[in-house]
């Protein structure tokens, strides 16, 4: 048992790194054409403006969650004069709220994909893999979230957190995780399933957010000679 | 009013840009542009339903259905608070619609792509009835019905229930709508714009889609291109389509691989009316934003025309070569023909100019329908009296026409519709021995030099003088080029390799001029393996010198 524990705990963690970073960078230098949201929106289109926007910007709030929840020490909350019962109340509100929003969203565009002829032609073998791996995350994070607080006085923060930033260390805090509730174990799990999955999956149009628009020039020159890349842009609009 | 260039004074900087005319009087609507378009560039699948040149029937819907609705499809610019911002909205509006774009026409909008099933032709049981091979959608493989394609309302096919749904026509009033219907037919062929000022590459998030510096065409990089689909929404010509199946953007990219090499586009290559015209057009790049902003639409077009350049301006050829236009560029929009029907005879109209976008192909308004209602009436058709009149009384064809190309505007189609005629109307003159009436080509403000001039180049459209191409430079290299000579004649420079044709041979051929330098990495294996024999020539015979790889000299050969 102990030896599963180190394995999963203390071990795999790193090798979804090194596949994460490393798929990346492979996606990044030999793949750039099939980084693409490949949407499906021209096939159906009413249930997606939904389901989507529900579900990404959920998701953007779930992440924004887990940075806060799994980086910043209970001792830099308390130093806030945040308390723990407000601390609580706001990961209970806003993040189930977001959870709620994304497995919801998550659900629509299941529903979609499944009965929209079009769609499900337009799914890849990669998707159906993906696809049961981002929901069990989802419902496994939203049931830690909701049921947890109900049912156990169980402090993430003192347990699965606290491993989490031991794997920085290079000092693996496994009984931290392994004394944890299975439904965070199995959330966690999902989790770095997902990680693996990233970079050769459709997850990798998550890293083209195109956050240079804000600030870019609406007219882009380029020279014939300039090639991919963004160095390739010459000058701004006339 | 419109901005101009003031004359003679030399713009700061000059911009080079290949457009094309379009002449519709001589548009037959026989498709053959879209289908070698198709066979060239889009017959594969994801891009089925996408025709980069598509041909449509006016009065009519178009293709994509309705896509002159831009109060539906929010394409293109609109002016806020004298701004010039995308009318679906600026960056935060396109931030804020990231996870599901509103404006993104249905594949329904376009058509869904189909086959057939033609196993079942040769596969099928024997019985009574002939087997047949019904259709099947090419999306998901299911049996489908037939229900609309690129073209179903050719030829005004469907009848009044499909021509309400030209959004011109609803612009034109209803009291004028039928009798137009009954009286007039056009062909309209459309590719890209290739826009002044396109708000396609405005709308793309991810700055894929970019404007060519060199010759202006507007291409999308498609290994930056993430799939936001907001360039389909954001062109108004809805000339931008979304490979469904690699989930990138496509659009026509004026055959840039063939312009690069002096050659017209596959559409204007086969065009069997030989109605387009490709050429080099000189633009103040630093007047187009104003010019795009003007407040009233109808100024639009003016505007435009302001912001081409003059190429026989002894000023403006000097800015061109000193904003990095080489030489023959400049000696192309000379003989530019596009230059030559936009603002020499001022006969070719920009499509939409309303959407403020700044379009790059524009059309010689057609004036057969009116010559076809005054002959329907027993008039003579030919005579100048009678087009002048039929051109003024005739408001219908004028006024759609006015939607179509200068914003409702009629006073510039009317122009340019006069002109047609006074050319019909002189060469038939010429042609049947008749005296000139130098009146008929004043009366629509040319001289009778011109009028041939301008017949030469609609009429007779020899090859050479429909497509003046100049071949493709860099922009970033032309300044050093003009300082250091030919950049390929430095030593182990491809210039200075042995020659590959013998002296006085055969010169290469056109194409393998135009190949791109070989590798470095070839080069060194060529130059590597020079002098050794190629088995492939040796008869067997002897041991010709360079059989064996020479021998390295050893210390004890040195001895």
């Amino acid at each position: 048992m102990k030896h599963l524990q180190i394995a999963v705990w203390g071990v795999l963690p790193y090798i979804v790194l090194v596949l994460f970073v490393a798929g990346t960078a492979w996606r990044y230098r030999y793949d750039r054409f099939g980084v693409t949201t490949r949407s499906s929106q021209m096939h159906e289109s009413r249930l997606l403006s939904i389901g989507s926007p529900m579900f990404h910007v959920g998701l953007l709030f779930v992440i924004g969650g887990h940075i806060v929840g799994l980086l910043v020490p209970e001792a830099v909350t308390e130093r806030l004069h945040a308390s723990e019962s407000l601390y609580r109340l706001n990961a209970l509100v806003v993040g189930g709220a977001a959870g709620l929003a994304a497995v919801t969203g998550l659900a629509i565009l299941l529903w979609r994909r499944v009965r929209e002829g079009a769609v499900r032609a337009a799914t890849r073998r990669d998707d159906r893999l993906l696809y049961p791996v981002l929901a069990g995350a989802l419902v496994a994070g939203l049931a830690a979230t909701l049921v947890e607080p109900l049912t156990g006085d169980y402090d993430y923060r003192l347990g699965v957190s606290v491993w989490f930033r031991s794997l920085f260390e290079l000092d693996p805090n496994v009984p931290a995780m392994a004394h944890a509730p299975l439904l965070f174990q199995a959330h966690t799990l999902f989790g770095m399933a997902l990680f693996t999955l990233w970079p050769f999956s459709r997850l990798v149009h998550a890293f083209a957010a195109p956050l240079g628009y804000a600030v870019r020039p609406y007219i882009v020159y380029r020279s014939r000679g300039a090639g991919a890349g963004p160095a390739g842009i010459v000058r701004d609009r006339p | 009013m419109a901005p101009r260039a003031p004359r003679g004074r030399a713009p700061r900087r000059v911009m080079a840009q290949i457009a094309m005319v379009m002449n519709l009087d001589k548009c037959i609507g026989c498709h053959t542009c879209s289908v070698t378009c198709k066979q060239t560039w889009t017959n594969r699948s994801g891009t089925e339903y996408a025709w980069f040149n598509n041909v449509e029937t006016r009065p009519g819907q178009g293709y994509p259905r309705g896509y002159e609705d831009q109060d539906r499809w929010k394409g293109g610019w609109e002016l806020r608070g004298g701004r010039l911002v995308p009318r679906a909205g600026g960056r935060v509006r396109r931030f804020a619609r990231l996870f599901a774009n509103p404006e993104l026409p249905r594949l329904d909008d376009y058509y869904e792509p189909w086959t057939y099933d033609y196993e079942n032709l040769i596969g099928a049981p024997l019985g009574d009835d002939l087997p047949t091979a019904p259709p099947r959608s090419l999306i998901d493989g299911e049996p489908t019905a037939i229900t609309w394609g690129p073209n179903w309302d050719d030829d005004l096919g469907g009848g009044p229930e499909h021509l309400a749904g030209d959004p011109l026509l609803r612009k034109v009033g209803d009291d004028v709508r039928l009798e137009y219907e009954q009286a007039f037919m056009f062909y309209l062929p459309r590719i890209c714009e290739h826009c002044l000022n396109p708000s396609c590459v405005a709308s793309c998030p991810s700055g894929a889609m970019y404007k060519r510096i060199e010759d202006g065409i507007v291409l999308v990089d498609q290994d930056r291109c993430r799939g936001w689909r907001m360039c389909v929404t954001g062109c108004p010509y809805k000339k931008v389509y979304f490979n469904h199946q690699t989930g990138k953007a496509e659009k026509c990219t004026l055959c840039y691989p063939r312009l690069e090499a002096g050659e017209p586009t596959v559409c204007s290559e086969t065009c069997v009316g030989r109605l387009r015209y490709l050429g080099v057009i000189l633009y103040d790049p630093d007047l187009v934003g104003e010019a795009a902003s003007v407040p009233d639409e109808k100024d639009l077009y003016p505007a435009q025309l302001g912001c081409f350049l003059d190429p026989h301006d002894p000023a403006v050829a000097e800015a061109a070569e000193a904003s990095g236009v080489p030489h023959d560029w400049v000696e192309a929009a000379r003989r530019s023909p596009v230059h030559a029907l936009i603002s020499r005879y001022r006969v070719a109209l920009p499509l939409h100019p309303e959407y403020r976008t700044m379009p790059m192909v524009w059309y010689v308004p057609p004036l057969s329908p009116i010559v076809d209602a005054l002959a329907g009436t027993g008039h003579d058709g030919e005579d100048a009296g009678n087009l002048f009149g039929a051109i003024e009384s005739l408001r219908i064809p004028v006024s759609y026409l006015a939607e179509l190309f200068t914003a409702g505007d009629p006073e510039p189609v009317t122009a340019a519709l006069r002109r047609l005629a006074a050319m019909r109307a002189h060469m038939r003159r010429v042609n049947l021995g008749e005296a000139e009436d130098p009146e008929i080509a004043r009366s629509a403000g040319m001289d009778a030099h011109g009028i041939e001039e301008m017949y030469r180049l609609l009429a007779l459209a020899k090859y050479d003088e429909r497509y003046v191409i100049p071949t493709a430079y860099d922009a970033r290299t032309v300044e050093h080029a003009a300082l250091e000579g030919c950049s390929l004649d430095g030593a182990g420079g491809p210039g200075m390799l042995e020659p590959a044709f013998p002296p006085g041979g055969a010169p290469p051929d056109g194409e393998s001029f135009h190949a791109p330098l070989a590798r470095p990495g070839a080069r060194a294996v060529a130059d590597r393996l020079r002098g050794r024999v190629n088995l492939l020539n040796w008869n067997g015979r002897g041991r010709p010198a360079g059989l064996f790889p020479a021998t390295p000299a050893t210390p004890e050969d040195e001895r």
